[in-house]
Formats: C-alpha cells, sequence, structure tokens
C-alpha cells in the first residue's frame, strides 16, 4: 500500500516528541475519534469502508500512524497539530487499538452464499 | 394551435361555431392494421356561445351532445398516437397547460396504455419512468407544465440523459400569445420551453398541427429507443390539445412505428480487437453500461470465458454475474495489457487515477493505472451523442481501437472474431489461466467477508450488516434491487449474488441526488407486474429531495421495500469540506453537530417512519441495534408481499 511506505519513509525522519508523556485512554479517544472527523471515512468503529480503511485494531505503532495523519499526501486529508492535538492522537490511537477482535466470518450464517 | 392566417376562423377563446368542426374524419394509422379502432366523432353543431347560436343548438341538437367544443379533440387523437406506443403508464404531475392532453388520457384513452400516476413533483415522474424502463425496458412518458414543471423535471432528465435512459416528456405550453388567458397561464408560457432540456435530451419539437405532432411523437419514440437510448422532449401547444380536429385537406394518419438497428461495430476494428484480445497475456474487460438487456450479460460471459479474462464491471447495469470466477474489482487493471472498454461513462477514469490532496495548486494528482504499453479498445454507442455544453463525456483518453457503436450489438460478431483468432497455442495459453483466475475470485472473496464482520455488531449498524441482514431475508425470492442511494461500501456487489440482469438496476447516471426514491418506485411498479419482489436502499438525503413519491407508491398501491441507510447526513459532503478544512489548516466547525455545518441531517432527526407512515406506507423505526434489524425485516417483507409499500428508518454507518 501507498501509505504503508510512506510511513515507513517518514516515519522515520519525522520527529516525534510529545507521544506517550500522557496516559491515553480509550474513552477519551472514542470522543476525539467523533470530534475530530475520523468516524466520517473510518466508520465510528473504525471498521472501514469504501471511504477509509479499517483502523481498528491497527498493527502500526502510535509513531508511524501518527506521522501518517499528520504528514500524508494521499487520499487522506492529513491533520496538523494545529486541528489535532497529539494527546487526542494518542486518545485515539488507545481506542481504535481497544477493538474487540471481529468474529470469524464462518460462524456467521448472514454470510454464507 | 389557430390559423396563423385567421382563414379558417375558428378560434378557440370565443368557442366554436359549427363551420369549424364540420367534416371531422377518424384518425388512421398509416398502416392497414386497425391498430386502433377509431370511430368517427358525431357530426354535430355545438351547444356554446353566443346566444343566439345557442338557441339554434338548443332546437336542433338533443341535450346529450351538448358539448363546448365541437367535434373530436385534437388531444384525442393525440392519445390515439400514444396508444400505438406501447406506453403503459404517464407519471405526471397535473397542470393546466397539459389539461386538454389528461382529460383525453383518463376518460376517451379510459386510463389504460398509458394510465395516469399521480405524482408529486416533476422530478419523480421522471425519476419514476427511469427506473421503470430499467426494470422493464419498455419507456414511459411524462407530462409537465412546460415552464414550471420542466423545470423541477430538469435535473431528473439529466440523470436519464446521462444513464442512457429514454423517455418522453411532453410540455404543456401555451404558444399563442394573442388568445392565451393572461395571467399565470402567460407566466407559465414561453417561445421553446424545451430549450432548458435541449443540452441533455436526443430530441426534441414544438408541433403546430395534429400530424406534424403525430410525426414527431412516432419520431421522438423512435429517436429515444434506438441505442444510445435517451430523453426526448415534446412541446404540446394548448390550443392544438383542446381544438377539434381540423385537417387541412387530407386525412390524419399515424406513422407505424418500426424499430432502428443499433449500429454494430466496423468489421475491421472488430477483428483489430479481437486479435488484441487473443494475442494478451492478461486482457481485461471493463463494462459500464454494456448489457442493455440480459442477453448483454450472457454475451459477456461468452466472452470472458472464451479469453478466461477478468470483467471488471462498474455497475451502472448488471453487465456480469458477480457470482463467476472472473468477475473482479477495479484494482485488477493495473495488471493489463489490453483493456476493453464496453459502454464506459468514463475511459480516462477507468485507466487513471485522480487524487483530491490539494496538490497542484490545489487541483489534486493525476496518474496511471494501466502500464504504459497497455493497448486499448473502446465499444460505445455514445460516441455517436456527444453534445457541447454538459461535460458527461469526462476528459479525453486516447484508445487504439474505437468503434462507436452498440457494445451489446457488437458483441456476437466480436465472439466470432475471436474464436477465429485463438489458436491452438493460444488456446494451451488461456486455459492455463482458468485456475489462477478461480483462486484470485476466491481470495477476494475471503478478504470482503472479513472486511464485513469489522463493526459487525456495531450500533449504529454497520452497512455491511445492513446489507447482509437484508440479503438474508430476500435471497430465496425471485428480488430486485431497484436502487442503492447513498453509498454503503459496495456491499450488495461484494457478497450477494446478482446474476440475473433485473437483480441490479444501476445508479442515477448523472449523480443528481434525489433519484433513488423516485426511481424505486417507478421500478417496482414494473416489478408488480413482473411478480418479482421489488428492495430498495434508501438514503437520507436522497429521499428527501421529493419525499412525496411515497404517497404515489401507496396511492397506486406498489409493493417496494425501502430499507433506509440513515447516516443522517449528506455524508459525501461532510467528507469533502472535512477534506477543505485539512487543506487549509482550519479545524472544521461542526457547529453542535457531528460534521461540518451544513452537512449533517440531525438536531432534530427526521422520523421518516413517520414520514412514510403519513403517506400511507407500513412503517418502522428507528432501528439502531443490529439485533432488531432481522425480525423488523421479516415484519416489513409479509407487508409488502401482500402488496403494500414497507420502509424501515434503519440508522447507519456513514459508509
Ligand atoms: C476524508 C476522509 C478521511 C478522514 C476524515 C480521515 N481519514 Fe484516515 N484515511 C482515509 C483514507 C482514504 C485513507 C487511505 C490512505 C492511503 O491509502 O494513502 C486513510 C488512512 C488512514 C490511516 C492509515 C491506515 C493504514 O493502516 O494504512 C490512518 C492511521 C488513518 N487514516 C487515521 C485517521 C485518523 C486518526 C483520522 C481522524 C483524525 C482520520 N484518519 C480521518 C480517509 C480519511
Ligand atoms: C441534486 C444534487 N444536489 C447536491 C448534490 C451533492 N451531493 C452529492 S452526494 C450528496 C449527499 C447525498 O446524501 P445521501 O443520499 O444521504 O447519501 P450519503 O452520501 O449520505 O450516503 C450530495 C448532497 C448532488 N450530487 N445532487
Ligand atoms: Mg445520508
Amino acid at each position: 500500500m501507498r501509505n504503508l511506505k510512506f510511513i515507513t519513509t517518514i516515519a522515520a525522519t519525522l520527529l516525534l516528541s510529545s507521544t506517550g508523556a500522557f496516559a491515553a485512554s480509550a474513552e477519551k479517544g472514542r470522543v476525539a475519534f467523533g470530534k475530530n472527523g475520523c468516524w466520517q471515512c473510518h466508520g465510528w468503529e473504525g471498521q472501514g469502508g469504501n471511504a477509509g480503511p479499517r483502523l481498528a485494531r491497527t498493527q502500526l505503532p502510535l509513531e508511524a500512524l501518527t506521522a501518517f495523519v499528520r504528514g500524508t499526501n494521499g487520499p487522506m486529508p492529513p491533520f496538523s497539530k494545529k486541528v489535532l492535538s497529539d494527546e487526542d492522537l494518542a486518545d485515539i490511537y488507545a481506542f481504535i487499538s481497544a477493538q474487540p477482535a471481529p468474529p470469524d466470518p464462518k460462524t456467521i450464517p448472514l454470510l454464507a452464499r | 394551435m389557430t390559423d396563423l392566417n385567421g382563414k379558417d376562423g375558428f378560434d378557440r377563446r370565443k368557442f366554436l361555431t359549427g363551420a369549424a368542426v364540420a367534416g371531422v374524419t377518424p384518425a388512421l394509422t398509416q398502416a392497414s392494421a386497425p391498430a386502433q379502432a377509431q370511430v368517427a366523432a358525431p357530426r354535430h353543431t355545438p351547444s356554446a356561445l353566443p346566444p343566439t347560436m345557442k338557441t339554434i343548438a338548443a332546437e336542433t341538437q338533443p341535450p346529450e351532445e351538448m358539448s363546448r367544443i365541437g367535434g373530436k379533440p385534437g388531444s384525442d387523437f393525440m392519445i390515439d398516437v400514444i396508444k400505438t406506443l406501447d406506453i403503459k403508464y404517464a407519471p405526471s404531475n397535473c397542470a393546466s397547460s397539459f389539461r386538454a392532453l389528461h382529460e383525453s388520457m383518463i376518460n376517451y384513452g379510459e386510463n389504460k396504455s398509458p394510465e395516469y400516476i399521480s405524482c408529486m413533483h416533476e422530478e419523480s415522474g421522471v425519476g419514476m419512468a427511469h427506473g421503470y424502463f430499467k426494470a422493464t425496458g419498455k419507456m414511459l412518458l411524462t407530462m409537465v407544465h412546460g415552464t414550471v414543471g420542466l423545470q423541477h423535471a430538469t435535473m431528473a432528465i439529466y440523470n436519464a440523459y446521462c444513464d442512457r435512459v429514454p423517455l418522453i416528456i411532453i410540455g404543456g405550453n401555451d404558444l399563442d400569445a394573442a388568445t392565451r388567458p393572461p395571467g399565470v397561464p402567460t407566466f407559465h408560457a414561453a417561445q421553446d420551453i424545451n430549450a432548458i432540456v435541449r443540452d441533455y435530451t436526443k430530441w426534441d419539437d414544438t408541433p403546430v398541427t395534429l400530424q406534424h405532432y403525430a410525426q414527431s411523437m412516432v419520431r421522438a419514440y423512435k429517436i429515444a429507443m434506438t441505442p444510445p437510448y435517451g430523453p426526448v422532449a415534446i412541446s404540446l401547444d394548448a390550443g392544438l390539445q383542446q381544438e377539434p380536429i381540423h385537417e387541412h385537406g387530407s386525412k390524419l394518419y399515424i406513422p407505424r412505428y418500426v424499430p432502428t438497428s443499433p449500429p454494430q461495430g466496423d468489421s475491421n476494428a472488430v477483428r483489430e480487437a479481437a486479435r488484441l484480445l487473443v494475442a494478451a497475456d492478461n486482457p481485461v474487460i471493463v463494462a459500464d453500461r454494456c448489457a442493455r438487456t440480459p442477453n448483454g450479460a450472457k454475451l459477456l460471459v461468452e466472452l470472458a470465458e472464451l479469453l478466461q479474462c477478468p470483467v471488471v464491471d462498474q455497475g451502472n447495469r448488471m453487465n456480469f454475474p458477480n457470482t463467476h470466477y472472473l468477475s473482479r474489482p477495479a484494482g485488477v487493471i493495473a495488471g493489463a495489457d489490453v483493456v476493453m472498454g464496453l459502454e464506459l461513462s468514463d475511459f480516462w477514469g477507468t485507466v487513471n487515477s485522480f487524487t483530491d490532496n490539494g496538490e497542484n495548486g490545489g487541483v489534486g494528482v493525476n496518474a496511471s493505472r494501466v502500464k504504459p504499453q497497455t493497448k486499448m479498445i473502446s465499444i460505445t454507442s455514445v460516441d455517436l451523442l456527444t453534445k457541447s455544453n454538459y461535460q458527461d463525456f469526462q476528459r479525453f483518453q486516447t484508445v487504439d481501437v474505437h468503434m462507436a457503436a452498440d457494445a451489446e450489438t457488437t458483441l456476437p460478431s466480436l465472439i466470432e472474431a475471436v474464436k477465429s483468432a485463438i489458436t491452438k497455442d493460444r488456446a494451451n495459453a488461456i486455459a492455463e489461466r482458468t485456475d489462477k483466475a478461480k483462486k484470485a475470485y476466491a481470495d477476494i472473496r475471503a478478504r470482503d467477508m472479513q472486511a464485513a464482520v469489522v463493526g459487525w455488531d456495531s450500533s449504529p449498524i454497520s452497512t455491511a450488516r445492513l446489507c447482509m441482514e437484508l440479503y438474508a431475508q430476500i435471497k430465496d425470492l425471485d428480488w430486485s434491487l431497484v436502487s442503492s442511494a447513498g453509498d454503503v461500501s459496495n456491499w450488495p456487489a461484494r457478497l450477494w449474488s446478482i446474476e440475473k440482469h433485473h437483480q441490479w438496476l444501476g445508479k442515477s447516471g448523472g449523480y443528481g441526488v434525489g433519484y433513488g426514491a423516485p426511481a424505486s418506485v417507478g421500478a417496482a411498479l414494473a416489478n408488480k407486474e413482473l411478480g418479482r419482489f421489488s428492495v430498495s436502499i434508501q438514503s437520507d438525503g436522497d429521499l428527501m429531495f421529493a419525499p412525496g413519491v411515497l404517497w404515489t407508491a401507496a396511492k397506486h398501491k406498489i409493493p417496494l421495500l425501502s430499507v433506509m441507510h440513515n447516516n443522517r447526513a449528506w455524508h459525501q459532503e461532510v467528507m469533502h469540506v472535512q477534506r477543505l478544512s485539512n487543506f487549509r489548516n482550519r479545524k472544521a466547525n461542526y457547529g453542535g453537530d457531528m460534521g461540518p455545518i451544513g452537512t449533517c441531517i440531525e438536531n432534530p432527526d427526521i422520523e421518516y417512519h413517520k414520514l412514510a407512515e403519513s403517506m400511507g406506507w407500513w412503517a418502522k423505526g428507528p432501528i439502531k441495534d443490529p439485533a432488531q434489524l432481522g425480525p423488523a425485516l421479516k415484519e416489513a417483507i409479509a407487508v409488502v408481499k401482500s402488496g403494500q409499500p414497507a420502509l424501515l428508518n434503519v440508522w447507519t454507518q456513514p459508509r
């Protein structure tokens, strides 16, 4: 994926200072995910869809995620520190990381063809 | 219309004298077959002003012969013409400029073929005709007030034009400035009512005599029904409708309609396309409005299997069964060495990407989606219908083999050409693709299932859950997804089994929002006759442009299951304004809503179930808990099976 390439190159060069300086909260993260508009393209649970990929249980480290959100020039509009604080972003990270594992599709009869 | 020289001496405004109605003769079709049994209007002198005439009439005519307008009205003949054209319904909003045609349709024409369907908005009438055509392949007409009504209808006409859907729009107009009533009817008159839609209709006319009208109606039907299909407009003078038939020396006739054969690709170009496809290692077919009929989809399967090549169905029609192992999402063209586009509305956009990232001074970034040497073939009849003003022809794309021809009509000869071009070597190479293709198909399906379960139990309900709960309840019926308005992340195309042409009717064409609701009702009207079960995924923004069409469905007992994708927003625009705020490094102002000011439909929430109920629907909601959706669907389906429309107001995730 184009954005992952971006992350590996940019994450290394960006200085990520303040992350981890406060205790991130998944609960506050849910609110921040709404107030900052992440839900619009990624869904209220970070499930993903036509407008943006899944974020729930992201495999990205916080630093890479932050670098991406701040600096992407792909299909996602970037969020600067001015419009989204590091604190909010860390909470958002906690929220999407804490999402429950989805069920196995094979256990859902509605998905049988 | 009155004779401009005044020679014939009748004036509808002064009512009629006996002289004006003498010699009325029955309309005859040019064909010898008695397509419409015409009865000569009885010769009579009407009872009318002035009093002296009235006195005479009273003494000479039996009372049942009383008629203000003597003879057979012109609008009766207009109905005779329409009745030869296999037009079943006329969804319309009433207006005085076509009152005579309206009266003839319901009384003289006995409200059959066409049957008048009461609409609350001209856009709904056109939208219904749009949906009806896609479910049946049969055209409808709509009548509109030539000025204000046509103004309302325009967006829906543009959608039909972009979606290559035929329909006839009849606009009433009081052309004669010397005689038309002052005030409102004059506000509602124009020199050239069709000017407002000329850029997005295939043809239009303003007939000035009844014979002219007969020719123009048959011509309009013929033009509209020749691929590329499209809407046509007829301006009908109110006087011409109201006045009695008055022939200028010759008898009226109705020209016989004979369909025009659609254009087929040039045989050299077809051979060259076949050569490229057979020689290719990774040919890809992309279809948009290729399958005009179920046969188009069958032919496409035959061609794809011959070549063992993937097919991308862009979804403006059901072109290819999504259960076939050669069915693929758009990404497959990245590996193509030959791309053949069939009736694509946007070839450039098919082989190029656009990233809306604010770069290049705000215009974004373009990039190719295909390898530089990729050969391209296009077959599209729309090349025969390019207009200048509206830009539905999209960006310019250079193509190696370009046929201005109807794709479905060209497929049989292309299939034959491909068969003759396949050598033994190529046959082996082609056969080797099959196993890989089957595996790729299975992988994509597994990935889609994995994606569908993320957020499965969320509230508001995920679009995947919405679609799969719905599908589970309808899959054993002869279902037809008449419209999917808004964006549900393509779940029906990804996870339902769509194998029949009527199971997916495509989108609006011009992306004029407000298509979904009326097109669903129109297609459901068609499906009712055909014994199919109609279901619509109905977004909130789309419904609220002209929700009065719900009443039309109830009024005309049109069974339709409308399941709402109520994301409480014009969500597409939520994301657009957010994007621009970010580009400008400004915090988006939500003004107390969940998204940017002006893009959300909340505070207060609209109670769509009550809205529908108030217009005669069975309805339930708001449904926010996914566990409640299945049982509610069961109830709603029972209602629809009994012949009524039913709506579920479901709160959904944004996409
Ligand atoms: C307007 C739509 C939109 C909004 C709003 C949005 N995103 Fe995205 N996001 C996207 C798209 C599209 C991508 C895919 C980008 C790509 O492939 O380069 C993406 C990708 C991402 C990724 C990379 C995911 C991966 O695994 O590769 C992260 C992380 C992310 N978004 C976080 C966020 C956060 C946090 C917010 C809110 C502050 C947010 N996004 C708001 C559209 C959006
Ligand atoms: C007539 C018209 N007005 C405005 C738009 C701009 N527009 C594009 S998508 C959209 C939102 C549609 O809302 P909805 O039908 O609820 O679908 P959603 O995006 O929420 O899935 C709007 C307003 C349009 N395309 N057509
Ligand atoms: Mg919406």
